[in-house]
């Protein structure tokens, strides 16, 4: 990079606010996945969105990449730092603008905290849905970025659901108003393209969200299965019966005991699965869910069914799920967590799958499932310190979300694709759709200096992985040599 | 009949010639004017795939909506955005031998592709979401000629940019959708209507008040000083909202929503018809004719007369927009299914049917048209008329 446009980048920044000497930059080395890590050159820490807009003009000029990133707790290396490019993190931007309780809207900035809407938003009896279970740390530019999810989607959607209206900044710094404080807009549905689109696109500084009412009540079942396929089947039981839960989570055995070791939440230790199923909404609804759900739980076969009478208790058997991956932690020196989704009819199969591989490998999984939506969470064990180890983890989790694939599902339901599922994307989708993508950020940034290298691969990369996408007997890349 | 699309695209591509997409017919008001030959969608008929434990459905794009409704509500479930079929519910049983020419004068009905093109939504839309909200995938044909597949049956999905709810109210000009996946929900086990007498003014602020509680509104009107408040549920928890709100039950209930789904009171006859989505606690509108306000406050229907500047500007004050939903002249007639016949639309519609873009977004628009559609082919003008 060249000093004399360090020199310039300082002049549109307070002095704290640009970083360059390593032992400075170094902290925002990687994001929540740290198997990946790079210091960045520059990180520019902007105050205000003309900051942001006069960042991207003048690196535009210059040509210069720019990787957006907000609080830095993703799961797929979507904010690692770029060789030569500027990081520009958004985490300073963190008013909230306004809350209108009576539309039922927030509208703040991108560096806003996820839980901070919710705090903001209960005194009015209101609260912002997605939950991802960052959402203490991560905030809402990166929720959008990434199309965040959390426990809750099942009933209540992901942040595209969620979420009215944006501002963004062009790679060359031009402002550009998408959605409306209305329920739709004129026009293509920009809203939905830059949602999940992992700072490729555009950069987002302003988010409007939706705000609902605070359920009256919520309460959670808690059923043990000796049969993990009698566990999936429940699942699709309860919603054939309409009930929508407003959680539906599911755990191994490996999961419920490293849980249950950490957090002693009381969970029964002779089962392969357990269900919690929360219900929420109006206190009478409720009441007649729960009794739906327990009896499909019966008749579905479980071997014990457990309902939270009080607030308390139902804290606490979430405690264990909520405690999940810290205590799945405990178990090895280091675990790697996959984020594909599949039919919920396909769970079996898939965790059939799992352990034949996990044998192959030599390696322990624990899953946790968002069973509602169909994303599962394997968590594989190993030690990055035995020499080899964690390449075994990454291809085996890549092994896992080609099953995926396979199964029809994807690679990934609510992490983001970053730098980590880049080879899968070969997997999932074929030529023609890979170039669409191409086409879709050409028209944003057409000189790829937003985050590049994340998200979609360039096609020629997927010929050299190999990762082939055979769809109807068609070879994929027709048009590529091959080595 | 799908390489026969194919192959008619690619034709156009080639040539540069355009093609109007036409299903059905029951939304050909809606929008701008486009020209050119007819490509039937028809022929994509049929579900593909219903899973009602995985709350998936997947048809092909000339599925009429009725088909699709038809075989939810076997299983007790629905598409919780409640579309608007704007035509018959069914397409006439196949023409008997000897009917001659006049078989082809069918009336219009509605079709899934249709739905998700045109992306409208019925009553339930403020409280359960959008056509949008529910697509999961597509199959489409951009105007290459190239078959392309996005998105899937499964409810998260972040792999690759979501171009699947794009292609939602893109009006075709981005693509021939062949084949949607959507999210279904259960029907609701109860439900029932509530009437209250009351001014604009209070009902807009009932509205958005009783909707930030949680109680389990479905659906909201107001016109001529009456408010119609939609409950679906548990039994338990209607009967308790209906406690709670008092009020008049309305005892026609289902034909009262249906008649504002589907715009079939008097109302909604006069011309032209505007649309205006404004933020939904917005006061009352002082443009001198009667409306109808729905979606909790956040639409505004009213035939009116007014130039269509002095309502884009009013709506868009109000944080929203105004769509020009049904012009002045009589809408246009589903054409005969030659597959070479002109489609013929009048074109009073001159002032265009949709808010304005930002330049910045416009140019976005175009950009993007290009990308999927280079040589202009698909439904030319119907979204903007330049392109």
């Amino acid at each position: 990079m060249k000093p004399g446009f360090i020199t310039q980048l300082r002049t549109l920044l307070t002095a704290d606010s640009l970083l360059t000497a390593p032992e400075d930059t170094r902290p925002f080395e990687s994001d929540g996945l740290s198997a990946y890590r790079r210091t960045p050159d520059v990180v520019a820490l902007p105050e205000n969105e003309a900051q942001v807009a006069a960042v991207l003009r003048l690196c535009h000029a210059h040509k210069i990449p720019v990787v957006a990133r907000g609080a830095g707790t993703g799961l797929s290396a979507g904010a690692l730092p770029v060789d030569g490019a500027v990081l520009l993190v958004l985490s300073r931007l963190n008013r909230i603008v306004n809350l209108d309780p009576l539309v039922r809207t927030a509208t703040v900035q991108c560096g806003v905290r996820n839980l901070a809407i919710s705090e903001a938003a209960a005194v009015h009896g209101l609260y912002y849905a997605p939950d991802p279970s960052s959402q203490i740390a991560c905030s809402i530019g990166g929720n959008v970025a990434e199309n965040s999810g959390g426990v809750h989607c099942l009933k209540y959607g992901l942040t595209v659901h969620n979420i009215l209206k944006l501002r963004a900044w062009t790679v060359d710094g031009q402002s550009l108003e998408i959605g409306s404080d209305t329920l739709d807009s004129a026009g293509y549905d920009l809203l939905a393209l830059m949602t999940g689109s992992e700072g490729m696109l555009a950069v987002i500084t302003e988010v409007t969200v939706k705000l609902l009412p605070r359920p009256e009540r919520a309460q959670v079942v808690l059923a043990a299965f000796d049969d993990v396929a009698k566990a999936g089947a429940a699942v699709g039981n309860i919603i054939a019966a309409g009930v929508i839960p407003a959680g539906l989570e599911m755990m191994d055995r490996l999961a419920i005991r490293a849980a249950e070791d950490f957090v002693h939440a009381g969970y029964p230790l002779d089962c392969e699965a357990l269900l919690l199923c929360e219900v929420d909404g109006v206190n009478e609804e409720v009441s007649d869910d729960i009794r739906i759900v327990r009896d499909v739980l019966v008749s579905s076969g479980a071997t014990e069914i457990r309902t939270a009478e009080s607030e308390e208790q139902r804290l606490k058997f979430w405690a264990g799920r909520k405690a999940a991956f810290p205590a799945v932690g405990r178990l090895a020196p280091d675990y790697y967590c996959m984020d594909g989704t599949i039919p919920r009819g396909q769970l079996p199969h898939v965790l059939k799958r799992i352990a034949e591989m996990s044998a192959e490998y030599g390696l322990a999984v624990a899953n946790v499932f968002h069973a509602g939506d169909g994303n599962l969470h394997p968590l594989i064990l190993f030690d990055a310190n035995q020499p080899g180890e964690l390449h075994k983890a990454e291809e085996f989790g890549g092994k896992i979300l080609e099953l995926c694939v396979e199964v029809g599902g994807t690679i990934t339901g609510e992490h983001g694709v970053g730098l980590e599922k880049i080879k899968q994307m070969c997997a999932q989708f074929a030529t023609p759709e890979l170039a669409r993508f191409h086409d879709v950020k050409a028209v944003f940034d057409p000189g790829k200096l937003l985050n590049p290298g994340k998200a979609v691969p360039e096609l020629y990369r997927c010929a050299e992985w190999g990762a082939m996408h055979v769809r109807g007997g068609r070879l994929p890349h027709p048009e590529l040599p091959r080595f | 009949m799908h390489t026969e699309l194919i192959d008619r695209i690619r034709a156009a591509h080639a040539a540069a010639t355009q093609l109007v997409i036409q299903g059905g017919g029951s939304k050909l008001f809606y929008g701008n004017v486009a020209q050119g030959e007819i490509l039937d969608t028809r022929s994509l008929n049929g579900v593909v795939d219903y899973q009602p434990k995985e709350l998936v459905l997947t048809a092909r794009a000339g599925t009429p909506l009725a088909d699709v409704e038809a075989l939810l509500a076997e299983r007790n479930q629905m598409l919780a955005f409640e579309p608007p079929h704007f035509g018959c519910p069914r397409p006439n049983p196949p023409p008997q031998a000897g009917e001659g020419a006049n078989a082809e004068l069918k009336p219009v009905y509605a079709t899934l592709g249709g739905c998700v093109a045109t992306g409208l939504s019925g009553p339930r839309r403020p409280y359960t979401g959008s056509v949008r909200d529910y697509v999961l995938g597509v199959r489409m044909i951009d105007g290459t000629g190239e078959t392309l597949s996005f998105g899937g049956q499964v409810m998260k999905n972040v792999a690759g940019y979501d171009v699947s709810r794009l292609m939602v109210g893109a009006l075709g000009t981005l693509g021939l959708i062949t084949e949607v996946s959507l999210k279904v929900l259960p029907k609701p086990a109860a439900e029932l209507s509530l009437q209250f007498e009351m001014a604009e003014a209070s009902a807009i602020t009932t509205m958005n008040r009783w909707a930030g509680q949680p109680l389990p509104l479905s659906a909201t009107s107001w016109h001529a000083e009456l408010l119609t408040v939609r409950l679906s549920g548990a039994a338990s928890a209607v009967a308790a909202a209906r406690a709670k709100l008092g009020g008049a039950e309305l005892h026609d209930a289902a034909a009262f929503w249906q008649r504002l789904r589907e715009q079939t009171t008097p109302f909604f006859d006069k011309r032209p018809l505007w649309r205006l989505a404004v933020k939904s606690a917005t006061g009352p509108l002082q443009l001198g004719d009667a409306q109808w306000i729905e979606w909790g406050g956040a639409v505004r229907w009213l035939a009116s007369d007014l130039p269509a500047a002095a309502l884009r500007e009013g709506a868009h004050g109000c944080g929203g927009h105004a769509t020009l939903f049904r012009g002045s002249a009589p809408p246009p007639q589903p054409s005969p299914r030659t597959g070479e016949g002109t489609n013929v639309m009048p074109t009073a519609i001159n002032d265009g049917v949709f808010a304005p873009l930002a330049p910045a977004l416009m140019t976005l628009h175009k950009n993007l048209k290009m990308r999927f559609d280079p040589k202009g082919i698909f439904n030319r003008g119907r979204l903007y008329p330049d392109f």
